[in-house]
């Protein structure tokens, strides 16, 4: 392979400056690679931007349309001024999850950093989104741009008949409990904008429909058999909050729940990738440094182009140890990267250690490997399988307990043979969202009485709930419209609940005004 | 299969509307500061943008979290010392070693400042904000300064540049029509002649006849075809003509006592009134110019930097400033095509007899032509007669007369604010 004619050798270019036929070019080459690699991805979109625009997609969770609200504006200030100040390079990419992907590149950047991106969003996370299985069954790549799109207008046109504060005030809420605006379980339909256009008027009509016979006040004729046991509402407690407000609040009108639907659907819409970081960002890393030192073994680049390549490679992948003042977390793009690289090592250079491990893994093909460790798996169950003691030993994890009844933090494992499985349970289970946001659930409806509502909080290993409970308490109730409780429970006690409007003492003038149904 | 998209050109502001309504949302904190700067800003770049800063914790969106207690386990890197059972004793409260080990930033104490800066533009709106000009606004043609360029319909010359296709298409259609007309009717007479003459039976047609249509219809044809597609005359132009512009214009008089009794700070703090005043007055009129009239005993129209920074002396004539107000509004300024603005600062101290001069000349030769005139004393003393003679004029001129009393530079911003504060039409 090596002994290529000469001119295949000459690199694509030698200096740092980029143009749209060195980075065609260089797309090409990298795409080549990738599918000798078995790389399969979406068509690309690979859009030039300024870094202005870049602030702006930044703002905007990336997406290229998006409704307005204030918290994207205060998302953009603090992007900008973080640029300003020069604290932080604009990361260097944005891809978006799309049909075709949607990959952003900053014109600031130099043609080694150009390469670099397209590499690790264009074929690294690109390939992510189309294979891993919770994107190919959650979101539906090729509508979500044409969704943003619906939702902007009819945001708009909300804001233009029902003035801008009011809807403001609804989103604010719904953004407040945007996390539990997801089915964790049921694959949701993909969303389809046509299709929401659609059936939009005919929901409306349902919900009416809905909504009267669950709020009947008028007494059923009974026929008989008096005093049927009163059936609790909902049945069975719900974990999609936002799913339960839009369908059942006794008080939205029709615009107001389709605002609550389009917050749920971008929720969904992101969900997976919440539960992908250190997989899609590990994924796209590891395959941008094979990527581009595949290149560079076929003299594609120079060694210039890979020393800078290199740098930059180097501080995505830092990871400051715990006691060190960077230190904010355990770096995704570090975790992931090198579980990803060990796997390639443990097939194709397997130790007696890793035939203990990983009996089915060693020495198999790498590529298949990796591939199925793309596909079939999310962040905590990726680490449970893959994390291998090499890598925790050279990340040198150690996991500590820490438990309010004690007077101490007890080192409970550390990276030895003893600590290991331990070790790489806790971690897998610091991934699983399910532990890392309170389990808060509709529990109940007083639909008889004062039509409260009623919610659980599960607790954790005995977690409370932090400070900003009240504040989103304030919030359900205002989507609601009537009393909200919320009871935290360990066991079979209740350890504290939040009732909004408090409870046991007057109201203030504010909380009355919110307590005024709005007229519909 | 990739494509490579230029989107540098693209619009760059895409997030403006969400830093308005942020900025909306957070009037309140942007008030105050700006009232702040208001109050420690030097006098020169009182125009300038201003850093905002918020506390975190009111720019919070709350969600559900973990709270701290309970049991906790976390996975942290870079082990150096610790062996599986050691104990270590709990960091203080709040600043643990990891505190962010979920990698959630529910951490944050609200005790940092959320900082940004605002755009000038964006300050002076805050400024000024809630505040009107009295009496606003007389539009006047003025001068040959300003013009607008309109379309005035279709002309029959013009550059290629302006050309109305549409106009010329459908003018040459006309033409066209009007000049074929017959010729196509009897073009399609003869047509039918030949079709009947060429249907007969070979035997019973008359060749010569036929030759004879033939030789007309091409005749006729050509003629047809000599008719220009397009001609000169069909040529249509837009026509765009000039068009003055009203532009509203002001002129703003600055009187300010410059005798021993004013001191510089005392200067310092009409300054700023007049710096307010002229910023608020820019935003209202495309157009203003600014007058400076200082006086002693006697008065003398000067420059900015010879208002506010000579020092001369004397005693205090007021009339002799608004005796000389009124003969340049005489000269320049009729009042037919400027909104006149007066401020005047003083100390409130006047030759006594002069007071009264002062009453009848702003009431004779001022008031009538002004639309609004506001006076600051700027004393922390009682007040004496020229106080009581402008109050008399204000009661003459209720709308269109203002004072007020600064004590010391923190209230200059809040007078302001009072003077031309919206009153809410009755």
């Amino acid at each position: 392979m090596l002994d290529t004619s000469l001119e295949n050798k000459q690199p694509i270019s030698t200096t740092s400056e980029w143009t749209f036929e060195l980075i065609q070019e260089y797309d090409r080459e990298i795409a080549r690679i990738a599918k000798e690699f078995g790389l399969d991805t979406y068509p690309n979109q690979i859009e030039v931007i300024c870094s202005e625009q870049m602030m702006d997609a930044y703002s905007s969770v990336g997406m290229p349309v998006g409704y307005h609200h204030w918290s994207f504006g205060k998302q953009f200030i603090s992007v900008e001024n973080n640029y300003q100040r020069g604290r932080m390079g604009l990361a260097y990419e944005i891809v978006i999850n799309s049909n075709p992907c949607i990959a952003y590149l900053m014109e600031e950047n130099t043609m080694a950093m150009q390469a670099l991106v397209i590499a690790h969003a264009c074929y690294g996370h690109n390939s992510f989104f189309k294979g891993n299985y919770l994107f190919r069954s959650w979101t539906d790549a090729s509508s979500i741009i044409d969704y943003l799109l619906f939702a902007k207008n009819y945001i708009a046109r909300c804001e233009e008949r029902h003035g801008v504060a009011e809807v403001e005030a609804l989103l604010d809420s719904c953004h407040a409990l945007m996390n539990y605006g997801v089915d964790r379980y049921k694959r949701p339909y993909p969303i389809s904008a046509h299709e929401e256009e659609r059936r939009q008027k005919e929901r409306e009509e349902y919900r009416q429909r809905q909504l009267n016979d669950l709020w009947r006040t008028i007494p059923k004729l009974n026929d008989g058999n008096e005093q049927a046991p009163v059936k609790r509402f909902p049945e069975e407690p719900q974990e999609n909050i936002l799913y339960f407000i839009e369908k059942n609040a006794p008080l939205l009108e029709n615009w107001q729940r389709e605002l609550v639907r389009i917050v749920r659907k971008m929720a969904q819409y992101f969900y997976p990738q919440r539960q992908t970081q250190v997989m899609n960002e590990g994924w796209a890393t590891f395959w941008h440094y094979t990527l581009l030192n595949e290149l560079y073994q076929q003299g594609k680049v120079t060694d210039g182009f890979m020393m800078e390549f290199l740098q930059s490679h180097t501080s995505v992948i830092y990871q400051p140890s715990y006691d060190s003042p960077y230190y904010n977390g355990i770096n995704p793009y570090t975790l992931g990267f090198n579980i990803f690289t060990d796997l390639r090592r443990i097939c194709e250079s397997p130790t007696e250690e890793d035939r203990a491990w990983f009996p089915e893994i060693a020495g198999s093909n790498w590529k298949e490997t990796l591939q199925f460790a793309m596909r079939d798996f999310k962040d905590e169950s990726f680490i449970l399988q893959f994390l291998s003691p090499k890598v925790m030993r050279d990340m040198k994890l150690f996991c500590i307990s820490d438990d309010d009844r004690e007077k101490e933090i007890v080192v409970n494992a550390i990276h030895n043979e003893d600590g290991y499985r331990e070790l790489r349970a806790k971690l897998a289970g610091q991934y699983n969202l399910g532990n890392r946001e309170p389990n808060i659930q509709v529990f109940s409806v007083d639909t008889r009485g004062d039509r409260s509502l009623t919610l659980h909080h599960t607790q954790h290993q005995r977690r409370p709930l932090g400070r900003d409970t009240s504040e989103v308490m304030r919030h359900l109730h205002r989507l609601w419209g009537f009393d909200v409780h919320l009871h935290s429970i360990n066991g079979d006690e209740v350890t504290a609940s939040f009732h909004c409007p408090e409870q046991g003492r007057d109201r203030s003038e504010e909380e009355e005004y919110m307590l005024v149904p709005k007229p519909i | 299969m990739s494509y490579i998209i230029d989107r540098r050109l693209n619009g760059k502001k895409k997030s403006t509307v969400n830093r308005q309504r942020f900025l909306r949302r957070y009037k309140a904190h942007i008030k105050k500061a700006v009232g702040e700067a208001m109050n420690s800003r030097s006098i020169t770049d009182m125009d300038k943008g201003e850093k905002i800063s918020i506390p975190t914790r009111d720019l919070n969106e709350p969600i559900f979290s973990n709270g701290r207690g309970g049991h906790m386990e976390q996975v942290l890197p870079g082990n150096k010392e610790f062996v599986t059972g050691d104990r270590i004793p709990r960091p203080g409260q709040g600043q643990g070693s990891g505190s962010g080990g979920s990698g959630a930033s529910d951490s944050g104490e609200g005790m940092d400042e959320f900082v940004f800066q605002i755009s000038q533009e964006e300050f002076l709106d805050f400024m000024f904000e809630g505040l009107q000009l009295p009496n606003m606004v007389k539009r006047k043609l003025a001068g040959n300064e300003s013009f607008q360029i309109v379309r005035a319909g279709i002309s029959n010359e013009g550059t290629p540049g302006r050309l109305n296709v549409v106009r010329s298409m459908r003018a040459a259609n006309a033409r066209r029509i009007a000049l074929t007309g017959g010729k196509r009717r009897n073009l399609k007479v003869l047509e039918k002649e030949l079709e009947l003459e060429e249907s007969k039976d070979p035997a019973l047609s008359d060749q010569r006849i036929i030759d004879q249509l033939r030789l007309k219809i091409e005749d006729l044809r050509n003629r047809v075809n000599r008719i220009p597609f397009l001609d000169d005359f069909d040529l249509k132009y837009n026509l765009l003509v000039r068009q003055p512009r009203p532009r509203s214009k002001a002129v703003m008089f600055c009187l300010m006592d410059v005798s021993g009794s004013m001191n510089q700070a005392t200067k310092d703090m009409a300054k700023r009134f007049f710096l307010l005043l002229y910023l608020f007055l820019q935003r209202s009129y495309e157009y203003t110019e600014v007058v400076f009239i200082r006086h002693h005993t006697s008065a003398k129209e000067v420059d900015e930097q010879e208002f506010f920074y000579s020092r001369e002396t004397g005693g205090t004539i007021v009339s002799s400033a608004l005796k000389l107000m009124r003969d340049i509004m005489r000269d320049r300024y009729p009042d037919s095509e400027w909104n006149i603005y007066g401020a005047q600062a003083s100390d409130g101290d006047n030759w006594n007899d002069d007071s009264s001069t002062c009453h009848k000349i702003l009431i004779d030769d001022i008031m009538p032509h002004v639309q609004y005139y506001s006076y600051v004393e700027i004393t922390p003393r009682d007040h004496q007669a020229l106080w009581e003679e402008y109050q008399s004029v204000a009661q003459l001129f209720p709308e269109h007369f203002a004072m007020e009393q600064i004590v010391d530079i923190q209230d200059i911003y809040p007078v302001f604010r009072q003077l031309f504060s919206q009153k809410v039409a009755a």
